[in-house]
């Protein structure tokens, strides 16, 4: 031991024959000089090179000086023999240790396209849901390399998406979207997405809970699906003229699982409405269509005529279950409840009796948007004074459809999360002129984990406080769901009911129930 | 043509670029261009005044060995007064790690890339500690690189010329198997490269035979500045086709860090030179530490070095990772290269190639930067290496390269 | 149908964006690959421009498609 620095003294330590690699070495002199009491450490091979380096660092001793070449010299100057010690206890357990690393080959995500398609050779399909302003340029990327595209994101402007879907168009491929937020192919769901028997009716649709709200009640009829194609909410328009419907029916026309076609959008613009005629024509195949609308038109839309085969049903339930008539040879029968009139007249007065004076409106407040659309054409058609838009906006009966672009910029979609609907339920029901409350709530893949458990709070307490100013709030909603789906739609409808919750079948006989009440009070 | 076909064209260069060690020669021989008092430095121009501390000590070094002043003083004035002019490396085929000062008179790796018909220069390693590539101009170092020029050089040079060249492309593709990367690893290439040259050195008549094998033994950086050579020579010829967002060249000075893209000549892109994240040897730390510098990213360049850290696993130790991390090193630059190369393949990926060909584009799309892992010089000249780790090549290089890209499109 | 058709392949996702739609489709054992997205060149439309016109498409001598 020889004496360096005011109180410190350096300790040399010498491992014969042990070789480790100069990097092993200087983490080891890292480790050493952590220790507290330590002022200077090293650890080196002893070839004569390094011993100078030691000795002009001070940290030489005697016990180092005699090293070789192929010996470990574990060098330290310290303030005392114990921190010393401490020091090589250290190296002795890292030299020792076993290195903690991750999963071996495990790979970290891709950055790029190219990355993604190395990491899994035989990609399809993208699905892309990044912010509007690059996901034309994503989509467009994806084409180029030959992959479909699903494109949940909006606000992509309608000339790229012409652009997309001419390109997908010369490519062969499938250019779902934008605003496409619902797919199933070959029996995968694709964004959100419910959980369905595979069967024989496919199904083309610019519109993600229409699409839902179908597949859904197919199900529950006892049939299947083949495939559920999503187009994108602004195909049907004149703009874009229905450049990836087209390629849909022509698929399902020549996919030999598909036996009915049904046809789900808001009306064509006319024309497209000429064209789909044709295509129409050429499916081979029986079809129902529904372009969910408003009073103003008739459920077919417009003058034209469609095609002989086709059936035209009224409300989304009304297709889903002429689509599975049509495939069991059957004729289509509209559906106005399922109830009998009996049980739907005592469903009425009980909601209707215990109001107060002056509770006269439906409020909705939805998250799917073709479902708040379709409930928003039954109330116009019932009703009088029904505030044409989705906004929230009037003083009479009105429905709010809280995906609509103003409600989610920065915040999450309600369908994923529940934040926004509470606050509007609390809200409306808060009104003192409010009689029912209309609500969908929308199970499947993507969606929340309980999406009745994030209404029910603000539900009980609101209808808590109306009871407490002597209002009675009728609840009025339908479960767009299956029981395969993640959350479960028995159970999922069970709680709402627990809470008072009137559950109706479908989004079209929930609208209808509260157009009822609502007369009644007019 | 459009920039697709471009850099398909440059990746097919680049693939079939060869790299075989012909000879040593000196430098005014080979370099037609090098003008009476003019030294080449690393990285990309930069002027006297400006030269950090290491490469301030390599040209007082230059300019004693060639004899154009008596002492450091002097010299340091004769550059002050512009006695002196200053070229990068790189324009004149040749690559040198650290400083990488290189005079007429000394001796260079001539490396020939016979696809392309063109060489690639790189002076001889000196070894590590008190070297001219870090500064250092005593007498000892001046006297090593007498002996150098006088007896290690015309050994190898016959050596060479009894082997029939050394294919160095051969030797780097065999080292990633072996646990080099070809920058900061050097032990296998040079362990090959002696072993190869051995006995023809030995069959000499004439020289210090003894200490030229006994120099090469104890010089575990010995491959580095042939693996430099190489890889520029391969680069260089796929450098100049027009429309190529290619990177052929990364270059440090010690003040500046500087790109050249195979589609933009001879322009370079620059930016501060980055600092450099790693471990330090004892009594040393950040504060001592200089700015990155060398021509030796030529190695990243070329797929080399961090670029294929997966081969070299021991080396991410010094930012305190794990043998993981040199796996997602390499996947990482998969990110923003255009190819995997064809001869460069490494074991621990199953063989894949390196990832080859850095884009200009991809590196400003995906915000992922070239790695390079790199010693760290201390930043008084003289002094040395005081430790290793990483350094990333500046976004603003790419930018610019970018921007200078696109203006000179459809001109 | 021909191959290649979407409704007649297995289908093999690359997902970009939302991560739940990766995990959806992983807890159905469906073959997807997540990618760590984020805006191109950082978000700077400059950057993203020059970008766009730099495509692998473009010509050269025309600077254009």
């Amino acid at each position: 031991m020889s004496t360096g620095a005011t109180a410190m003294a350096s300790w040399n330590f010498v491992r014969k024959s042990f070789y480790q690699d100069s990097v092993t070495l200087m983490l080891l002199t890292r480790d050493m000089e952590a220790v507290p009491g330590v002022a200077r450490a090293a650890a080196m091979m002893g070839t004569p090179q390094n011993l100078v380096l030691l000795h002009d660092a001070g940290l030489l001793a005697a016990a180092g000086e005699a090293a070789g070449p192929t010996d470990l010299v574990i060098a330290v100057l310290a303030s005392s023999g114990a921190a010393a010690e401490a020091a090589r206890a250290a190296t002795e357990r890292a030299l020792t240790a076993r290195p903690a690393s991750g999963p071996p080959g495990a790979a970290p995500r891709p950055r790029t396209l190219a990355g993604a398609l190395r990491a899994l050779p035989g990609a399809n399909l993208a699905l892309i849901s990044v912010p509007g302003a690059y996901a034309g340029a994503e989509a467009l990327k994806a084409l180029r390399a030959g992959l479909h595209v699903m494109l949940f994101s909006d606000n992509v402007p309608v000339a790229t998406e012409v652009e997309l879907k001419t390109l997908a168009r010369e490519r062969g491929l499938f250019m779902m979207g934008p605003d496409c937020g619902t797919a199933i192919v070959g029996g995968v769901p694709l964004g959100f997405a419910n959980a369905v028997p595979r069967g024989r009716i496919g199904i083309a649709a610019a519109s993600g809970t229409g699409l839902q709200e179908v597949v859904c009640h197919i199900a529950a009829a006892g049939d299947g699906v083949s495939h559920a194609i999503g187009v994108g909410g602004r195909d049907l328009t004149d703009a874009v003229g229905g450049l990836m419907l087209e390629r849909a029916l022509a698929a399902l026309a020549s996919d030999p699982a598909t036996e009915v076609v049904c046809v789900i959008g808001k009306p064509p613009g006319p024309a497209t409405r000429a064209r789909l005629g044709d295509w129409l024509g050429r499916l081979g195949k029986p079809c129902v269509v529904n372009f969910v609308t408003r009073a103003a038109r008739p459920a077919g839309g417009g003058s034209t005529p469609p095609p002989a085969a086709t059936h035209v049903a009224a409300t989304l339930e009304d297709a889903a279950l002429a689509a599975v008539a049509l495939a069991r040879g059957k004729t289509p029968a509209p559906v106005e409840f399922t109830d009998p009139p009996g049980a739907i007249t005592r469903l009425v007065e009980d909601a209707e009796r215990r109001m107060r004076a002056g509770q006269r409106f439906v409020r909705g407040v939805y998250s799917g948007g073709t479902l708040a659309y379709e409930a928003l054409g039954l109330l116009e058609a019932r009703l009088a004074d029904v505030a044409p838009g989705l906004t929230g906006g009037g003083v009479a009966h009105r429905v709010v459809d809280l995906g609509e672009d103003v409600f989610t910029v920065g915040r999450p979609h309600p369908m994923i999360d529940g934040t926004v609907r509470r606050e509007w339920i609390e809200k409306e029901g808060a009104a003192a002129d409010t009689a029912v409350l209309l609500l969908d709530v929308v199970l499947g893949y993507g969606t929340h984990a309980d999406p009745a458990g994030e209404l029910l709070p603000a539900i009980v307490r609101t209808r808590r406080a109306a009871e407490s100013a002597g209002r009675h709030l009728a609840v009025v909603a339908s479960v767009c769901g299956t029981d395969g789906d993640p959350q479960g739609r028995s159970a999922q409808a069970a709680a709402l009911r627990g809470a008072g919750v009137v559950v109706m079948p479908s989004n079209a006989q929930a609208a209808r129930l509260a157009a009822l009440i609502a007369a009644r009070r007019a | 043509m459009t920039i697709g076909d471009a850099n398909r064209e440059c990746v097919r260069r680049l693939q079939a670029g060869g790299a075989v060690l012909v000879g040593v020669r000196p430098a005014r021989e080979v370099l037609p261009a090098l003008g009476e008092r003019t030294l080449l430095h690393a990285g990309p121009p930069v002027a006297w005044e400006r030269m950090c501390g290491p490469m301030r000590g390599a040209v007082v070094g230059a300019c004693l060995f060639e004899g154009w002043a008596a002492t450091a003083e002097d010299a340091a004035r004769l550059a002050t007064a512009g006695g002196l002019a200053f070229e990068p490396c790189h324009h004149h085929r040749a690559v040198g790690p650290m400083a990488g000062v290189l005079s007429p008179s000394m001796a260079l790796l001539v490396v020939r890339n016979e696809a392309f018909g063109s060489e690639a220069y790189a002076t001889l390693n000196e070894g590590l500690g008190r070297v001219l590539r870090f500064g250092a101009h005593d007498q000892a170092v001046l006297d090593r690189l007498a002996w150098m020029n006088r007896e290690l050089a015309p050994l190898v040079d016959g050596a060479l010329r009894r082997a029939g060249g050394v294919d160095l492309k051969n030797l780097i593709a065999r080292a990633l198997t072996m646990g080099d990367e070809c920058h900061n690893r050097n032990t296998a290439g040079t362990s090959l490269l002696v072993r190869r040259l051995a006995p023809h050195v030995a069959a000499a008549r004439t020289g210090d035979v003894e200490r030229a094998l006994a120099f090469m033994d104890a010089t575990d950086h010995f491959f580095l500045n042939a693996a430099m050579a190489a890889a520029k020579a391969m680069l260089d010829g796929c450098h100049g086709v027009p429309g190529s967002t290619v990177v052929t060249a990364m270059a440090r000075n010690g003040v500046e860090f500087g790109i050249r893209v195979s589609g933009t000549g001879d322009r370079w892109f620059t930016a501060p030179a980055p600092k450099i994240e790693g471990l330090y040897f004892p009594g040393y730390g950040p504060d001592d530490a200089n700015p990155d510098i060398g021509d030796s990213a030529i190695a990243e360049t070329a797929g080399l070095g961090a670029f294929a850290l997966a081969a070299a696993p021991a080396i991410v130790q010094f930012v305190g990772g794990t043998a993981g991390v040199a796996l997602d090193t390499t996947r990482r630059m998969y990110e923003i290269t255009l190819a995997e190369h064809e001869s460069f393949r490494i074991p621990a990926l199953d063989f894949r190639g390196v990832p080859l060909g850095i884009d200009v584009r991809k590196v400003v799309e995906t915000g992922i930067v070239p790695v390079i892992d790199t010693g760290i010089a201390h930043r008084e000249s003289g002094v040395g290496q005081i430790g290793a780790g990483f350094s990333e090549a500046p976004m603003g290089c790419f930018i610019r390269a970018l921007e200078g890209f696109v203006a000179g499109l459809g001109v | 149908m021909e191959p290649g058709h979407l409704l007649a392949a297995e289908i093999r996702v690359v997902s970009i964006g939302l991560e739940l739609f990766a995990d959806a489709l992983g807890a159905r054992r469906v073959p997807v690959v997540h990618i760590d997205w984020r805006p191109p060149a950082g978000g700077e439309p400059r950057l993203a421009a020059l970008l766009a016109r730099a495509g692998d498409d473009v010509d050269v001598e025309r600077g254009r498609p």
